[in-house]
Order: C-alpha cells, then structure tokens, then sequence
C-alpha cells in the first residue's frame, strides 16, 4: 500500500453503483470524523461524492487495481506495525459500526445491501490494466507501425500471413489469448522447424491471435503444436516435402463441444470459427515461429487446400463407436487433439448398400486410389465414415475393428497385378513383389473416424503422406490439459 | 484504424525488424534492367549515360517514364515494368 502513514482509511466507490450512493451519508460522516485519515477513491466519476471535499480520480483504475478491488464500496483500514490491513465491502450496517467505531454510523439506513463490481472486473479489463499496471509478461519483441500505416496491410508486408488477412496481433489481444491457458507465458514448448527457433507460449499465443482463435481455443492450439513436434510426426521432413500433404487436426472428447467444434453438418468445410481458426494456428506457427514458407524450405508441387486451414472434430454421439482417441488408448472423456499428415478429401458415394459387406467393398475401392491404385504400402489414409455408414455398419452387427479387418482383406492384391509395367503401365510396385500378396496400407496405417451431418450416405477418404509410418510421419495424438 | 499502433512480433525474431530489401541480382550480366525515368527535366540524358554503361556490363535495357513527377506511378506502369525486367533504377534528376 502506497500511503502515508496518517492515512488509517481507503474507501473506493464509484457513482454507478447504488450501494455507493445510498451510503453517502456514511461517507460524509466518515470524512467528518477521519479528515484526511481517509482517502476516497471513485472509479468513474471523479465529482462523486459530493458529501467529500476531495475525492480521488481513480478512474485509470490504478489504485483499484493494485488493491485487489473487486467490489464497491469497499473500506480498507490500512495496516501498520501492529495491525494488518483489513477490508469490508458492500453495506452491511453493524459490520461498518464495528469496523469503524461509529456506534450509530448509517443508523438512518436500511440494515444491509450488496454491494457492486469494480471496474476493475468489467469483462476484458483485466488485461487492459495488467498491461498498464501489471508486472510485464510479454517479452515478444515489439514493431512499431508507422503512423497512418493500415495495420492489417503491415502484416501482411511482413510476411506474417498466409495469404489471408490476419488479426492484428496487439499486446492487449495477446495478454487475452493468454488467458485462456493456466501455462505461463515463457514457458518453452519445444523448437518448431524448420529453424528450430525455441518456442514459448507467447508466441503461441501471437499466432493463435492472428489466426482468429478465440482465448478458449488456444488449449487445442497449444496442444496441436506439441503435437506436431512429437518425433513421430516428422514436421520437418512434412514440411519440405514435394507432395500435398500438411497437417490435419482432429479433435476428440468434451472439447469439442465446449468450444463449439462443428463435428455435425459441412464438419470439413467452411464456417466454424473453431474448426477454421485453430487449424490456421498451427499452419501460421510453423510459418511465423518455425520460419516454413511456401518456396522457402515448404517446397510442395501443388500443395493442397487444406494447407490454410484443416481441422475437424469427431462425431462422438454413439457410445457404441469407439472415436479415435479411443483407438490410441485414451478416454472418451479425454479432450486429445490428433495430427495426421494428409490431404484433399475423395469422397466415397455408396447410396444402395444396406449391409456392412457391401459398403466396405466400395469403401476399399475409393482407398485402393491413395496415391495411386498401383501403389501399396506407401501412405497411410483416413477413412472418414459418415453417420449414416456408420448406421449401416453398426445395423450389421461391425464394429470399427470389423470395419478395418474387412477393407484390408478386400485390399489384399496379388503384386503381378501391380508391379510396374502391369496393365500397361510403367508405375507401380517394384517386380521382387511379383509373387507377393500385398496390402494397401501398412499395419497401423489405416485409421478411422466419424464425421458429418447426419443425412448423405458420403463418406471420404482422406489420403496420407507417401512417407508414411517409421521412416515419415505417423498419427500422432496429445491430450489437451 | 490507430495512427501508431504496435504490434507484437510473431516470429522468432532471426531476422532484423525493418523490413527487407529484396535479393540482389548476383549479376547483371544477361539482365534486363528497366530505367525509368520520372519526366524530370535532364532525365533522358542521365538515364542514357546508365544505359550505355549497362550494356557495357552485358545487361538489357529496357526504357520507361512516369507520366509526371509529381505522382507515384501507375500501377499499370509498375506492373509492367516487374513483369518485363529483373531490376529497375528509377532516375531521379535536377
């Protein structure tokens, strides 16, 4: 407390509350009776109250903010060598006489009323005044935008965007972003490639706020980014590659709806905030922090769509389904964000079959085409299973291990069909595996999931990377915390 | 929009806050080398001597001019001249 030692009393009001202007009275009998032992703080309207020669303009909020003021009034009796500080808040008749030593303080009042919130606790103004008054937090270096100079197009000169406008990343923005996350704000996450620059949650949150997340979001963001620096997922090597593919997010448990993931209708299309924003984050991160740029060290033919932004959540509403998350060994209440090196979406039409059988004959068709239909065991795939071939499944007694046993026994393929040169065409299977029987995928390397409105008997495939499993990237999953 | 407005850095932060100057050409050598001149009195004459020396050093040179000086120059103009040269010199004069 930063008071001189006369001063016995703070009290902080602003005129907006009634409790402040019904107690009036006690204030100007406060003032009467300690003088200048009291000081009078008033958080919005420095002429408040009239009763007091002279209050003091708080409205930058700084002493309310440094006292920890939550509600108004609130009477601090300052401490000292003897006493701790201590404080009331709000009316309350004979707590006040008590705290005051005024036998008959307010006695013409009514016995007790509550009182309001400080300003200091106006949704977003927390950041503002830890910004102001705080310790400082953010270490990220700051750019200085020329006067008149369009904030959105500094960005994008900077080569901060992905071709997209991006939010503005102020420190204001990013204190908020922060505070969706219990994790401090220097701690390091790891070195994104490819510059292996180390990374801390800051600079998370930079991303994350140019992306267009929302504060509750950046717990998936943050998880997406260590996720995609498990080993196993080999970002760097995704990231340099030639072909399509980029990292695909899919999100599993109660998250998904506490943040309102769409797992339902046009899940892998446009126009939920979450799915959009959080799977840019994680592109705009390897771009920004990991220095990954298109023609740089990202050196895709066509690259894909999904490069921008690609991430959905799973349809959990059957039980009897097991998600993902599952799969991999965790809970159907765990929040686990998934990462997938894949790309473009082919859809699977199957609107006649009506037993689990016979759609899995057309699924394993539309897979057999990953990378090209002569090409086994070199990416992995996502079989995005729709919910009403997911009906039909489960109306047929499958489960997904069903499902997943009954597509690779359809795959199964003797190599003399598809080694190079076969059927008239020089690409395909080297000859040793003339005389093999082969599988589409590796072992592993085919995972599924449920996603989409609940009418269109469509389902997709979703194709992997062609250095899939060990020697490339592999599905990897974290759990949010 | 805020006349001053600061923003916090996304990246991490290896290169120099200013903003870049582009790659310069390793060599002008097979080049082509737009001069334009910005209609200032005596432009012509400063950016004939830049040419000659230029084709002395193996470049090509092509010749444009802004319609007036007291403009920045079309974007037409500007579009034309990244799409048909490797450089440019813009000649000032006076």
């Amino acid at each position: 407390m930063e008071q001189s030692s006369n001063i016995n009393y703070a009290l902080i009001v602003k005129k907006d509350c009634p409790t402040c202007a019904l107690i009036e009275p006690v204030i100007g009998r406060l003032a009467k009776r300690f003088t200048k032992d009291l000081e009078v703080y008033v958080q919005d309207d420095p002429t408040f109250p009239q009763i007091v020669d002279a209050p003091i303009d708080d409205t930058s909020l700084e002493f309310s903010y440094r006292n920890q003021i939550e509600v108004v009034p609130t009477l601090i009796r300052l401490g000292d060598e003897a006493n701790s500080e201590s404080r009331i808040y709000g009316w309350d008749k004979k707590q006040w006489q008590e705290f005051t030593g005024i036998e008959d303080l307010g006695s013409e009042l009514i016995d007790f009323k509550p009182g309001c919130g400080s300003k200091t606790q106006d949704p977003g103004m927390d950041e503002i005044l830890a910004l102001r008054f705080g310790d400082k937090i953010l270490q990220a270096r700051e750019v200085e935008l020329a006067e008149a100079e369009d904030e959105i197009e500094a960005c994008f000169e900077r080569g901060w965007s992905d071709g997209l406008p991006v939010v503005p990343p102020t420190a204001l923005r990013v204190m908020r972003m922060l505070n969706g996350t219990h994790r401090e704000a220097d701690e390091l996450i790891g070195k994104i490639p490819p510059d292996y620059a180390p990374c801390t949650i800051e600079k998370l949150a930079i991303n994350a706020v140019m992306a267009g997340c929302k504060p509750e979001y950046f717990p998936t963001v943050i998880t997406s980014a260590e996720a995609a620096l498990q080993d196993k997922f080999c970002m760097h090597g995704l990231l340099c590659t030639t072909y399509f593919s980029s990292p695909v997010l899919i999100v599993n448990g109660p998250i998904v709806q506490q943040i309102g993931m769409n797992a339902g209708v046009n899940a892998l299309g446009q126009g939920n905030r979450a799915n959009a924003t959080i799977g840019r984050a994680l592109q705009l991160i390897i771009r920004n922090i990991g220095g990954g740029v298109p023609g740089g060290i990202d050196r895709a033919t066509m690259g894909n769509p999904g490069k921008y932004t690609y991430c959905f959540a799973e349809d959990e509403s059957d039980d009897s389904w097991n998600s993902l998350a599952m799969d991999v060994g965790y809970d159907r209440k765990d929040s686990v964000v998934s990462l997938f090196a894949g790309e473009g979406l082919q859809p699977i039409l199957d609107q006649q079959s009506r037993d689990a059988a016979s759609l899995s004959k057309s699924m394993a068709q539309s897979l057999r085409s990953v990378v090209n239909t002569k090409l086994f065991g070199l990416a992995d795939a996502i079989l995005v299973v729709c919910p009403e071939h997911r009906r039909v499944l489960m109306n047929s007694g499958w489960s997904k291990a069903d499902l997943r046993n009954a597509l690779y026994e359809e795959l199964k393929t003797p190599g003399t069909d598809i080694i190079r040169g076969a059927n008239g065409n020089a690409e395909g299977m080297p000859v040793k595996f003339k005389e093999k029987i082969l599988d589409k995928f590796r072992d592993g390397g085919l995972h599924i999931v449920t996603t989409g409105g609940k009418a269109g008997m469509f389902s997709a495939v979703i194709g992997g990377w062609v250095a899939s499993g060990e020697r490339g990237s592999q599905l990897v999953s974290q759990k949010i915390r | 929009m805020n006349t001053q407005t600061t923003l916090l850095d996304p990246t991490a932060e290896l290169k120099p806050v200013e903003r870049q100057l582009l790659p310069r050409l390793a060599s002008l050598d097979g080049a082509t080398v737009g001069l334009l001149d910005i209609s200032k009195p005596r432009g012509r004459e400063f950016l004939d001597e830049i040419e000659k020396q230029l084709l002395e050093m193996g470049a090509q040179v092509k010749r444009y001019s802004k319609p007036t000086f007291t403009r920045i120059a079309p974007t037409e103009l500007t579009q034309k001249i990244s799409v048909e040269c490797d450089a440019v010199i813009e000649g000032l004069a006076d």
